[in-house]
């Protein structure tokens, strides 16, 4: 898996490429822990390069979203593809996440 | 109805990720698998297997042996996959589901893998037999 990052001051884009499984998240996680920091007010995860998310992915999602919320910030989700979605659904995501 | 089991012998590593997911997928490629089906299955597999590397051997190394059988009935096939590990007996399965309708906020992270599996597969058992902690799954599909 490949994270490609985009920061436009107060904004980052992060994008997926590839499958999200055990060994990608480790990787993924440490990245998120470093990146969002004081200053990043609106995260936006872009998906569409993305068709596999093990738990362990899950967890950095999820864990993103709890460390924008202390920041006072966002997240957006967004190009999800099907498959991906689907997984959202069945841990309850879908309704955890946002959107676009 | 016929079939034909396959087996792999690997060190339960995360190291070996890679190599038994391609074994997986191979298999469930040869025999028509729907690409939808074949991620979930993959999904579910590597909850157990990183289970395994991560825990079974309590920090010393140790085998994973997978066997993978699919046979077919008419247009039908049917999945039964196999993870066995020599650790202590540990029936994963016995983990109470998490509550998935808590915000973000009150969500622990984590917890979410084994109720994954149990959801995605049509049956998932745990059985401890001649030294081996076995776990069971198994997947149905239909051959358009």
């Amino acid at each position: 898996m490949e994270i490609f990052k985009e920061n436009n001051g107060n904004e980052l884009v992060v994008s997926i490429k590839g499958r999200l499984d055990t060994n990608a998240a480790t990787g993924f996680g440490a990245d998120m822990e470093a990146s969002l920091v004081e200053g990043i007010s609106n995260l936006v995860l872009d998906m569409s390069e993305c068709d596999y998310v093990a738990s362990s992915g899950l967890r950095v999602i999820l864990g993103a979203q709890k460390k924008m919320n202390s920041l006072n910030g966002t997240m957006v989700v967004r190009n999800v593809a099907e498959s991906v979605m689907e997984v959202f659904e069945m841990v309850g995501f879908a309704d955890i996440l946002t959107f676009e | 109805m016929n079939a034909e089991e396959k087996k792999l012998t690997v060190e339960a590593s995360l190291v070996n990720l890679d190599l038994v997911l391609a074994f997986v997928e191979k298999e469930l490629e040869a025999a028509s698998c729907p690409a939808k089906i074949q991620g979930q299955i993959c999904v579910a597999f590597e909850e157990l297997y990183v289970n395994i590397a991560n825990y079974a051997y309590e920090g010393q190394t140790g085998e994973c042996i997978i066997c993978l059988c699919i046979s077919t009935d008419g247009n039908g096939k049917r999945l039964e996959l196999i993870l066995k590990d020599k650790g202590k007996p540990f029936n994963p399965l016995d983990k109470a589901d998490p509550d998935i309708s808590l915000s973000a906020e009150d969500r622990p992270i984590g917890g979410l893998g084994i109720f994954m599996v149990k959801k995605i597969m049509d049956e998932v058992s745990y059985s401890y037999q001649e030294g081996f902690n076995c776990l069971t799954l198994v997947k149905k599909w239909i051959v358009e």
